[in-house]
């Protein structure tokens, strides 16, 4: 608990007398990559929300860096689904946006301007720094939701299914490349998917959820492989297949998706099973 | 999908060869856009000049009008001093009270929308009051401005305010409403303040919605002024017109009235200008 860098205790999350979250705990240590699975409409991306402050929990609270949290900030920049660029900025000035409102008075506009260019240059998108987000690819605006928030020099960055809105060849390079970049930068992640293998391939945790209503952490495994990882040659390796074949079998036996009237049981069956992190 | 941008294919063909294709271009340019009005206003004009020139005709012919007309046509800019100067001073005179009223709706109409759009609570106080009041003709709010200013020039202003606010305040609410949620969020997590996240995502969010609005409130700004100008007397189209009514000078009418088509076209092409320019990438977003 003490070396936790970011901590979900007792999270309960409900929307009027639709309880959606249930006891979520979380304890993240710094610079560890944890992907939260689970089926689509489960409240992973509430627990994201919590995290990021856009919501709030019911009751429980979430620490990072020990302080606690309860309102949007830089700290705990995300990547949304849909990228979020603002269309009428070019996709120098969507960095900008961000960079001089956090570090203006801190830098001088030269640190900034760099800062930005960095960024934008770690995820390659130089080349089109006076593009409009209508005029470039969806990977390409993804890309710079990403630049964006790691401009924000976050203690924990977000990712809200970074790559869901991408072609397949296009989501492999940028999980690439995202990897790429954690490992230099050593950020602490949070990642929301339901790509099993992206789960795997990126994670060093996988945190399974259950079926909501009153959905909780139903279990959590460790992916012991080693960095860097080669999507090649991991297709063939024991370890990863048998981390693909848990959580497929989390997903598709125990917490398989059923009708929302049975829904409950099977939720609270799975609470039984709880793993402690 | 690739991610390497390619530059454009330059077409690197004989230079004759560009040149023809040019003015094919051109001549097909011309074939489907301008010739088709050509066509129809040379026909209507064919009409009207043979039912105005039969005898006892009601309204004169265009080529009488141009006829009655020239000195008006070709000395746009004469002055004799009080009411009687050129028609480019009567437009102006009346863009000139449209410009006033106009840019006060503007300003109003659009703090008025960001209220309604921002505030549920403002919404439901002010809505009900908007969507009757918005349903006055224009020539009804006169004589109660009339009476308050006790004045033509504030009336006809007033009058332009009050018809030209109604589809700015519904536009601009409407479009501060749709602002995404991700715009949002996007300025809670870096943190802008009220009036940063006013300027940097709410104006530019809204734009498209805020710009149709005034270009709904420029052209019925333009409808009412006309009308007003005629109560109310004094320099001013509206008032040219009345006044040649008045001493039948019909052909006069009718020239006036091809003046303020196009004023009117032009202002409702400026503001889409205007538009188009500020909400670059917005719309197409």
């Amino acid at each position: 608990m003490s070396n936790a860098y970011l901590s979900l205790s007792q999270v309960d999350m409900a929307f009027g007398d639709n309880e959606v979250l249930k006891g979520i705990t979380l304890d993240v240590k710094r610079g560890e990559y944890i992907s939260l699975i689970g089926h689509s409409g489960c409240g992973k991306s509430t627990v994201l929300n919590i995290v990021a402050g856009l919501l709030k929990a019911s009751s429980g609270g979430v620490i990072v860096d020990n302080r606690e949290v309860n309102a949007p900030g830089p700290d705990r920049a995300v990547v949304f689904q849909n990228h979020s660029l603002l269309p009428w900025l070019t996709v120098y000035q969507n960095v900008e946006i961000a960079v001089d409102k956090i570090f203006r008075g801190k830098r001088t506009a030269a640190e900034r301007k760099e800062w930005i260019l960095h960024n934008l240059a770690m995820v390659n998108m130089s080349h089109a720094l006076d593009r409009l987000p209508s005029q470039i690819s969806g990977g390409m605006k993804q890309r710079v939701g990403i630049a964006r928030a790691l401009a924000m020099e976050p203690k924990v960055l977000l990712l809200d299914e970074p790559f869901g809105a991408l072609d397949a060849l296009t989501r492999a390079r940028l999980q690439d490349e995202v990897i790429r970049i954690q490992s230099e930068l050593g950020n602490t992640v949070l990642m929301i998917t339901h790509d099993v293998d992206e789960a795997v391939l990126m994670s060093d945790r996988v945190v399974m959820m259950t079926n909501g209503p009153s959905a909780t952490i139903g279990q959590v495994m460790d992916v012991p492989l080693a960095r860097p990882r080669d999507r090649i040659a991991l297709a063939e390796d024991k370890v990863y297949n048998h981390c693909r074949q848990e959580i497929l079998s989390f997903l598709y036996e125990k917490q398989r998706k059923v009708e929302p009237i049975s829904a409950r049981t099977s939720a609270s069956f799975a609470g039984k099973e709880k793993v402690a992190a | 999908m690739t991610d390497i941008v390619e530059p454009l294919p330059v077409t690197r063909a004989a230079a004759p060869g560009r040149l023809q294709a040019w003015a094919q271009a051109a001549v097909r340019g011309f074939l489907t856009h301008v010739l088709p009005p050509l066509v129809i206003i040379g026909f209507l004009l064919l009409v009207w000049q043979v039912l105005g020139a039969r005898p006892g005709a009601a309204l004169p012919s265009p080529v009488k009008v141009v006829q009655d007309t020239w000195e008006l046509i070709a000395h746009p800019w004469y002055d004799h001093g009080g009411n009687d100067v050129g028609i480019a001073w009567q437009l102006l005179a009346s863009l000139k009270r449209v410009a006033y009223g106009y840019s006060l709706a503007v300003v109003v109409g659009v703090s008025l929308g960001v209220l309604v759009g921002q505030s549920t609570w403002a919404l439901r106080g002010l809505d009900p009051l908007f969507q009757v009041l918005r349903t006055v003709p224009p020539l009804a709010w006169l004589p109660i401005s009339l009476a308050g200013f006790r004045d033509g020039h504030p009336s006809a202003i007033f009058v332009i305010f009050i018809t030209s606010i109604w589809p700015i305040i519904i536009n601009t609410s409407i479009g501060i409403r749709n602002i995404p949620e991700d715009y949002r969020n996007v300025a809670k997590v870096i943190r802008l303040n009220g009036l940063e996240y006013f300027a940097k995502i709410m104006l530019p969010a809204a734009a498209p919605f805020i710009f149709s609005g005034l270009r709904i409130g420029v052209g019925l700004s333009w409808l009412a002024i006309i009308a007003a100008e005629m109560l109310i007397g004094g320099v001013g189209i509206g008032f040219f017109i009345w006044d040649a009514w008045n001493s039948s000078r019909i052909s006069d009418i009718i020239l006036a009235l091809v003046y303020v088509g196009l004023v009117g076209f032009a202002l409702d092409r400026v503001v889409a200008f205007i538009g188009r320019k500020v909400t670059r990438g917005t719309s197409a977003a």
